[in-house]
């Protein structure tokens, strides 16, 4: 086998057992930046032989084998180390007791090993930028580089990420464990979010000259997959899943044929992705046969539904959709949750009502800074539009333009300022 | 990127219930692991037809057909690499040979074009 394919054979292993390497490398360690360093250990030494032996029967678990020998060794040295010390009259530390049975220790709960390494990879004591990071290192098997170039940031930051969340996990002793029932919903809310950024950073980049960067829209609806094969039974978790997978379902009509970027109302729907579609309306109604209350995601999920459910945009439910977003604006009061329902109230066929919305949203955010935000501009610029006010309309969509980061929301809302000049 | 598998060969007679539980484990592990997306199993050909063009004519028929290997099931992968994808593969073969060791079959690992095939350049 050549050099170039046993790399990415070794790769392709690694991308699918590294969750679960570290995970129950964690368990030994009960330290999940130990865990990542045995694992990634397993990773080097796959890479230097491997070309030459080939691809083991059984890949993933030669990778722990290797592992777990290392992970011996270094509680061995460590030992041997506190015995030292001990000689020489120093404390003694408490954990010098028998070797752990490391064996019985693997083979169980795999999956509960990985659900810990999800809840303790995003606890909230880290960053978000740390949790995203960890998260997609440990369990989405990245490599520092491969993060780097999907957040656009040089290695050196990607990698300074990792390292100060795992110095940050050992410091604060955050247990390997699962968090207790009074801190679930905290923790849980942690992990989903963690997820959905990823999604979103992919989704709508937010500088730069792509419109989207889907390889991020793919591992964040893998994490989302994983996660609720872990959580079957948080409506929320099938939630997000729905709303990632119907979302990610127009990530081919999002770009017209010159790589501008198109509107769902101007998108080819023979484009969507059907499978994922199904999916994601699978999702939905797991999350909805739960016996719990919907929560935010589950509701922004019925959303994009109501979208990928129409065979073209003038089937839209608009109605539907309004009352959503009412629900949802109680239940989750946001800027942005009424910048959308001021923009589906347009698209209802009551912009009046739209600009109504808007302004409580004025009310809402003043001094919170929404008002350099583009998106905010656009919808104030489609609702007066709709109204035949096309000069203040024009206004509205030249100060989207000066304000959004990215080239292709630029051209489109500059776009929006041609079509409305007389 | 989205890879099918195509599992082709003779049909076996009566595959053991030990093969088809370790496919079915195999198939919720790649599930759970959010690599497999969809998967099924295809009817044998005396449900099928061929529709055939051949020197500008059209002509149907049912199955069986004259050879005997068949496509027997297909599974859909969301990979970041071919290599992934024929690591899945190679799991589903790896059942197979523990199982039924006898038994001759190819998966055969495609790619399913997708954005990258049509949008615009990255």
């Amino acid at each position: 086998m050549s050099q170039g394919a046993a790399r990415k054979a070794v790769e392709a292993v690694w991308r699918i057992e590294a969750g679960r390497l570290v995970a129950g490398l964690a368990r030994i360690t009960q330290d999940v930046g130990l865990a990542e360093e045995f694992a990634q250990d397993a990773l080097v030494a796959a890479l230097d032989q491997w070309p030459g032996s080939g691809v083991p029967p059984n890949p993933g678990g030669w990778l722990m084998t290797v592992a777990k020998n290392r992970a011996i060794d270094a509680h061995r040295r460590r030992v041997v180390h506190l015995r030292a010390a001990e000689r020489l009259g120093r404390d003694a530390d408490p954990t010098d007791g028998p070797e752990p049975d490391l064996e019985d220790a693997l083979d169980d709960h795999i999956g509960d090993d990985l659900l810990r390494l999800v809840f303790t990879a995003c606890h909230p004591s880290l960053p978000m930028d740390n949790r995203v990071a960890l998260v997609l290192r440990c369990l989405g098997g990245l490599s520092t580089d491969e993060i780097a170039r999907a957040f656009l940031i040089p290695e050196a930051t990607a990698a300074q990420r990792i390292v100060r969340a795992k110095r940050k996990l050992a410091e604060q002793h955050v247990p390997f464990a699962l968090p207790t029932p009074p801190e679930m919903a905290e923790r849980l809310a942690s992990v989903l979010e963690v997820v959905y950024l990823v999604f979103n950073e992919g989704y709508s980049a937010t500088a730069g000259q792509d419109w989207t960067r889907p390889a991020l829209c793919h591992e964040a609806l893998r994490l989302g997959r994983v996660i609720a094969g872990l959580i079957p039974r948080e409506p929320e978790v099938h939630g997000l899943l729905a709303l990632m997978e119907i979302q990610a379902s127009r990530l081919r009509a999002r770009n017209g044929p010159d790589g501008a970027p198109v509107r769902l109302g101007d998108q080819d729907r023979r484009t969507w992705d059907h499978l994922l579609i199904r999916r994601g309306l699978e999702s939905l109604a797991r999350a909805e046969a739960l016996d719990a209350p919907v929560g935010p995601y589950t509701l922004q999920a019925e959303i994009a539904a109501c979208h990928a459910r129409a065979r073209t945009a003038a089937d839209t439910d608009w109605e539907r959709i309004v009352a959503l977003y009412t629900v949802l604006g109680h239940i989750w009061p946001n800027p942005v949750v009424t910048l959308n329902h001021a923009a589906a109230l347009g698209l209802a066929g009551r912009p009046a009502d739209g600009l109504d919305k808007l302004d409580t949203l004025d009310e809402m955010s003043r001094g919170a800074g929404l008002s350099g935000y583009p998106q905010l501009a656009a919808v104030r610029g489609d609702l007066l539009a709709r109204l035949g006010r096309s000069a203040d309309a024009a206004a509205e969509f030249r100060r989207a333009a000066a304000a959004t980061r990215n080239d292709g929301e630029k051209a489109l809302f500059l776009a929006r300022v041609r079509d409305l000049q007389p | 990127m989205r890879y099918i598998v195509l599992l082709t060969g003779h049909r076996p007679t009566d595959a053991p219930p030990e093969l088809m539980k370790a496919i079915m484990e195999l198939g919720a592990e790649a599930s759970a692991s959010g690599a497999l997306l969809d998967t099924a199993g295809l009817a044998p050909a005396t449900d099928a037809a061929r529709v055939e063009l051949r020197e500008g004519h059209l002509s149907v028929m049912d199955g069986p057909f004259t050879e005997a290997k068949e496509v027997i099931s297909y599974a859909i992968y969301d990979v970041r690499s071919k290599e992934e994808a024929v690591e899945w593969a190679r799991r589903f073969m790896a059942v197979h040979q523990q199982h039924v060791p006898e038994w001759d079959a190819v998966s055969d690992v495609l790619r399913l074009m997708g954005p990258e095939d049509f949008g615009p350049p990255a």
